[in-house]
């Protein structure tokens, strides 16, 4: 308590995926605290674990093992349907392919998350109005994703994951689809972000993204190989451990 | 999500692939369509049957010779065996029926009428001037047969439009004199065409006085009675009143049996209800057929847009939403298709009216909401299993597929 309470709290996090007979322990007894507004890159391997890592902070997986703490709350017991909800409140997603809705325009995706969220029309159009313009794409705004470029489906994707001001952006490999100029680019964007206080968490296997973060965080079998910051544990952290 | 979002959403999901969209509405309207057509077809034949049955006459009540129920040992039956003749004389009886508005008696045979060198078959009906009211028949040319003693008989007829048209050509027939049989008679008038006619073909029929035609055919026995009782409600009573009189008449021997033309009405009406029912019912099958396409287009939609689901949940859609978004899909394509399918029966019972004129085939409209509810309903119900696939898709496997 008398330090800054960790954002995310994992406790002995473990999960477990079974192929036939055998069980890939894709997560094994991790413990891994994140302040609010770090920027942590988490890098390994492929197969490393990195990927379901994301996913259980994401809340899109439940881990077999442990307790993961979101704002000081436990979320690992939480109905879907309030996943849901801290999903839609707390969470912004990026992804490497994108994942934009192809018959939407951009406009559209944007607001997509608030659509979900039930915001209201009027609401919606400012904060779309006003993401278009942060991220430069007013002209391409009634453009649906196959007539925009890879840079610009992106900085779709992230407007759309800030429209809903997430206090969390999960990126897996936001840079994977892209050149190296608009990688830069949107890499740009995300640390920007993360400057006005979100907490921004990239997976990558890019030694030289990974580096740009202030906090590195490396994988290997499903296991936390090395930590270059690790912030001190709180205490309740330690007496459930 | 909102109402209107959760429409707009669905809208374009569905527009997104047209291919998709158009197969589905296609085969729900085809459902829809077989439902409209199917009962307007059965509809239309039970309306046409009480249009029939209504144009022969209204509260008509009809007496035939012979007893068609079997009934209890009669010593009666025993003594005489053979039912009595129905004569002019029961009929001018039962016209004492306080129920009775008006009759006529009906002697019919087959005779030959002649006119300057034709000859031809014809169904002569001997009846009195009553019988153009109780019928409901109308005159074309000139009058119908005079009212006069039932037992005497002017030698006067009246053709039927057929008759007049194959004996009389372009000439005029009314005031001619023509061979019926072996008498000579005077056209007094010609029946309007009846077109379609249940029973008999009063086209061809040639009418004369009851006593003429009795005397000609050389018989004593009427054919029918036709009764019109005071007004509907009157009809039981005019039934049993003209029983119960000839029955006096016949020594207490119940040897005729009256039918009311409410029962066969009543009869045709069930009938051809069920009919209706039952085509109906099959009809509906292509709606169940619809339904089972609805649900496994949406479960290939589900599939293919796997990744849209999974990003749905990375958003923030809760399992909820989903499922509503794509039974809203569901809805909205069955209502779609039941809308068109609503307009291309219409327009197939419109085209069935303009070959067939006569024949009355609108769909009931108790059909109508059948068929749309049934098409609704079975979209929604078929679009269940789908939209919970979609809800339960572990967004995780959703999004690592492209």
């Amino acid at each position: 308590m008398n330090t800054q309470p960790a954002q995310i709290e994992l406790i002995g996090i473990e999960r477990i995926f079974k192929l036939g007979d055998s069980e890939v322990h894709a997560l094994r007894y991790l413990d891994i605290a994140i302040r609010a507004g770090e920027y942590v890159a988490v890098m390994g391997p492929s197969g490393s674990g990195k990927s379901t890592l994301l996913n259980l902070l994401g809340l899109l997986d439940r881990p077999d093992q442990g307790i993961y703490r979101l704002e000081g709350r436990d979320v690992t017991t939480l109905s879907a349907e309030e996943q849901a909800n801290v999903r839609s409140r707390r969470i912004g997603f990026v992804f490497q392919s994108f994942h934009l809705v192809p018959r939407l325009t951009a406009a559209e995706n944007i607001a997509l998350p608030m659509t979900l969220a039930g915001i209201e029309p009027g609401e919606r159009i400012t904060r779309v109005q006003q993401a278009l313009k942060d991220y430069g794409l007013e002209e391409r705004a009634q453009h649906r994703p196959d007539q925009l470029s890879g840079g610009q489906r992106q900085r779709v994707a992230i407007a759309r994951a800030t429209v809903m001001q997430p206090a969390l952006i999960l990126a897996d490999e936001p840079t994977g689809n892209l050149d190296r100029a608009t990688g830069e680019e949107v890499m740009r964007l995300l640390e920007e972000l993360n400057q006005r206080g979100v907490t921004l968490i990239v997976v990558t296997h890019d030694a030289h993204l990974g580096g740009r973060a202030r906090r590195q965080i490396l994988m290997e079998d499903g296991a936390l190989r090395q930590d270059s910051a690790a912030p001190t544990r709180s205490q309740t952290a330690n007496a459930h451990s | 999500m909102r109402i209107p979002d959760l429409l707009g959403f669905a809208r374009d999901a569905a527009t997104g692939n047209p291919l998709r969209t158009s197969l589905l509405v296609l085969a729900m309207a085809i459902g829809v369509a077989a439902v409209v057509v199917l009962t307007a077809l059965g509809d239309g034949a039970r309306r046409y049957v009480v249009n029939e049955f209504a144009s022969i006459g209204t509260n008509l009540v009809i007496v035939l010779p012979g007893r068609s129920q079997t009934g209890g040992f009669n010593p009666a039956n025993a003594i005489t065996g053979t039912p009595r003749d129905l004569t002019i004389a029961d009929a001018q009886a039962v016209q004492r029926g306080s129920a009775i508005h008006r009759l006529a008696p009906l002697a019919v045979g087959s005779s030959e009428i002649s006119v300057g060198g034709k000859l031809r078959e014809v169904l002569v009906a001997g009846t009195t001037a009553e019988f153009i009211q109780v019928r409901r028949l109308v005159i074309a040319q000139g009058r119908f047969l005079s009212t006069e003693d039932w037992s005497r008989g002017t030698a006067e007829a009246v053709i039927g439009a057929k008759v007049r048209a194959e004996m009389f050509g372009a000439e005029p027939a009314v005031g001619q004199l023509v061979r019926i049989g072996d008498r000579r008679f005077r056209v007094v008038g010609v029946l309007s065409a009846s077109g379609q006619g249940l029973g008999m073909e009063t086209d061809e029929l040639v009418i004369i006085p009851v006593a003429l035609a009795q005397a000609m055919l050389n018989s004593n026995t009427l054919f029918r009675i036709l009764i019109e009782a005071r007004n509907r409600e009157a009809i039981p009573l005019a039934k049993t009143q003209a029983l119960e009189i000839i029955k006096q008449r016949h020594e207490g021997e119940e040897d005729v049996t009256v039918i009311t033309q409410d029962a066969i009405l009543a009869t045709f009406d069930r009938l051809l209800g069920a009919l209706t029912l039952a085509v109906a019912g099959i009809a509906a099958i292509s709606l169940a057929v619809a339904g089972v396409l609805v649900m496994n287009v949406m479960l290939v939609s589900v599939t293919q847009r796997t990744g849209e689901i999974g990003l749905l949940k990375a958003l923030g859609a809760t399992g909820g939403t989903i499922q509503l978004a794509f039974l809203t899909e569901a809805a909205l394509l069955s209502l779609a298709g039941a809308i068109v399918g609503y307009g291309l029966g219409l327009a197939g019972a419109a085209l069935i009216r303009l070959f067939y004129p006569f024949f009355p085939a609108f769909p009931p409209n108790w059909a109508v909401f059948a068929g749309l509810g049934t098409a609704l309903t079975t979209g929604i119900l078929f679009g269940v299993a789908p939209a919970r696939r979609a809800a339960a898709l572990d967004p995780v496997q959703a999004l690592a597929r492209r």
